[in-house]
């Protein structure tokens, strides 16, 4: 990896009416392109880290790099004016127009009106808002399309890094989940280097490539993917913070063709009576997938081929469970759990055959 | 009151106004000028006096002390200790005037500031306005309509005030009201009255409907969200 897009030196912050340290010598680098969580318990100065960045809040000491260059030594409102910031409350103007929201920063950096007007409805069409609301004031919006315009607001000078705290918190469930999985699509496309404050591990395990757990007092705990965090806690905090259910969290995040995948015991529809037996001896079953130039077609008993002379002439059954490669583990345990035969067949590019998946290799993968 | 006395005066002489009316007018447009130099000159020095209380709270208390103790002198017994500098003039009128909106227009701008949310001074400073674009841009039009009530509050007060000015010969209306207490005559002190309060109204409904005009943004309420 390269020089990251923002990096934090020994940073130290002490608020001038507090004793405490708000944060606590934390040193960080977040690669460009990637999504870094601050996650803690509030008072765990994860706001204040955040705002050091683009210098709503200055350190007491040590040094943050944003693209290479100290940010101490720039103007705050250029410096400002190439970041995106999204925060819970959004922040609107109540008296300008959803447009004029969202053509905020192009307008302060003096683009021309014919450009912020392009670069306003591509974001209209980025973000799935209705034309006819671009007219209206903030004040006539849902909760949830505020949301949307104050993370569209944050994008339009296309700033390579974004600061967002708690951007969905202000919502109810549901729509908190359609706002996360909007923004992950963007980002997708967009790569912005983001770092993202929240209290809520879940919303971090969802959102980041890297999770900063910070604990009060502003000291940092851990720091590491989603995946690493959730195998291997680095202290009791850490384990108790990310809370139950530690072992389904992470299989989550583990997608079925990130796994080795067991062929199991195969046979095609030409292949004899003898032969299926004997595959199905070597694995231990009494079954066999049937799977035709790749195409999986279902499985067969050993006790229907009785009498018969090819695989092919008893009729294959279906899989109780198929999974597709695409699915995560947890989606796979779901299936698995709540089929008749405890065994998946995994599939891709629709019957293409892949192999199968029981629940010890699923188990393997928890403790592993 | 003596104006009783002449049981055979009416109360009300319609041809006095008939031939009166050239006066009245002029009077009434005189009322109307005294009025906008004082609340346009209140404004004036109150909207910058306020921000500046505002970024400063420690001065706060004392400007607000000082509009206060100008406003609590008795009209009359300003306007009498004027006289002594600057005359039977017109700027003796106004510094009196001016110095009456005060209180009212300081407090309604510091109001008016202190209620600009904080979430949106806080996302206009992280995206990048300058302090002067702060204020210009999102606190003083935030804080437009507090203010504006002040400014209509002032105005109908100093309608009201500019009557008195008619004691140091100015006083547009309150010159008929003056002019009928000396001849014990009832009309013109009616027609004075009356005028007066319309004016008073009429400054207001036009001042919310300016306001109205000017802040479309103030009247929006959320509205159903369609699907997506």
């Amino acid at each position: 990896m390269g020089e990251p897009m923002i990096r934090l030196e020994d940073v130290v912050k002490r608020f001038s009416n507090s004793r405490t340290l708000a944060v606590d010598h934390l040193s960080l680098e977040i690669q460009e392109g990637e999504t870094a969580v601050l996650v803690g318990p509030s008072g765990c100065g994860k706001t204040t880290t955040m705002k050091m960045i683009n210098r709503l809040e200055e350190p007491t000491s040590g040094k943050i790099f944003v693209d290479g260059s100290d940010v101490m030594s720039q103007d705050p409102v250029q410096l400002r004016r190439g970041i995106g910031y999204v925060i819970q409350t959004i922040g609107l103007m109540p008296h300008r127009t959803i447009a004029q929201n969202i053509a905020t920063v192009p307008q302060l950096l003096g683009w021309e009106d014919s450009r912020i007007k392009d670069r306003v409805a591509e974001l209209v069409e980025m973000f799935e808002l209705r034309d006819e609301l671009l007219t209206r004031y903030p004040g006539e919006l849902s909760g949830g399309q505020r949301q949307r315009v104050g993370v569209a607001r944050a994008l339009a000078a296309d700033p390579p890094v974004m600061l967002m705290d708690e951007p969905f918190g202000a919502v109810d469930p549901i729509v908190r989940a359609r706002l996360q999985d909007q923004f992950l699509d963007i980002q997708d496309r967009l790569k912005k280097t983001i770092v993202f404050v929240t209290h809520d591990i879940d919303e971090a395990i969802k959102m980041a490539d890297r999770i900063a757990i910070l604990n009060v007092g502003g000291t940092l705990e851990q720091y590491d993917t989603p995946k690493e965090i959730l195998r291997k806690p680095a202290n009791g905090f850490v384990e108790e913070f990310i809370g139950s259910e530690r072992g389904l969290k992470r299989l989550a995040l583990i997608k079925v063709n990130e796994i080795r995948v067991e062929e199991g015991p195969v046979v095609s529809p030409e292949d004899t009576v003898q032969r299926a037996l004997t595959v199905m001896e070597e694995f231990g079953t009494s079954w066999a997938s049937v799977v035709d130039g790749g195409e999986l077609l279902g499985w067969v008993d050993a006790g229907t081929m009785h009498g018969m002379t090819t695989a092919g002439e008893a009729t294959p059954q279906r899989f109780s469970a198929y999974v597709t490669a695409e699915n995560s583990l947890r989606e796979a345990l779901d299936s698995l759990i709540t089929s008749e035969t405890q065994v998946a067949a995994v599939v891709w590019e629709g019957q293409r055959y892949r192999g199968i998946l029981n629940l010890d290799q699923i188990s393997r993968e928890i403790l592993g | 009151m003596m104006l009783a006395q002449d049981t055979r005066e009416p109360f009300f002489r319609p041809e006095w106004v008939s031939r009166n009316a050239d006066r009245i007018v002029e009077q009434l447009i005189e009322h109307a000028y005294l009025t906008s130099i004082a609340v346009g000159v209140g404004s004036l020095i109150a909207i910058p006096v306020g921000v500046y209380a505002y970024r400063h709270r420690r001065a706060y208390v004392p400007v607000t002390w000082l509009a206060g103790f100008l406003y609590t002198i008795p009209s009359l017994a300003l306007f009498a200790f004027l006289t002594t500098y600057t005359g039977l003039t017109t700027l003796t009128a106004e510094i009196g005037l001016v110095s009456y909106t005060l209180l009212i227009l300081i407090r309604n701008v510091v109001a008016g500031l202190e209620g600009v949310p904080r979430d949106t001074r806080e996302a206009a400073r992280a995206m990048g306005y300058t302090p002067r674009q702060l204020l210009w841009r999102v606190e003083l039009p935030l804080a437009f309509p507090v203010i504006m009530a002040g400014i209509r509050v002032a105005t109908v007060t100093i309608i009201g005030l500019v009557t008195v000015t008619s004691l140091i010969g100015k006083g547009g209306l309150g010159k008929f009201i003056l002019q009928g207490i000396q001849r014990f005559f009832s009309t013109p002190i009616v027609v004075g009255a009356v005028l007066s309060v319309l004016l008073a109204i009429l400054a207001d409904v036009l001042l919310l409907g300016l306001q109205r005009a000017l802040t479309p943004w103030a009247r929006s309420r959320p509205r159903p969200e369609g699907a997506r």
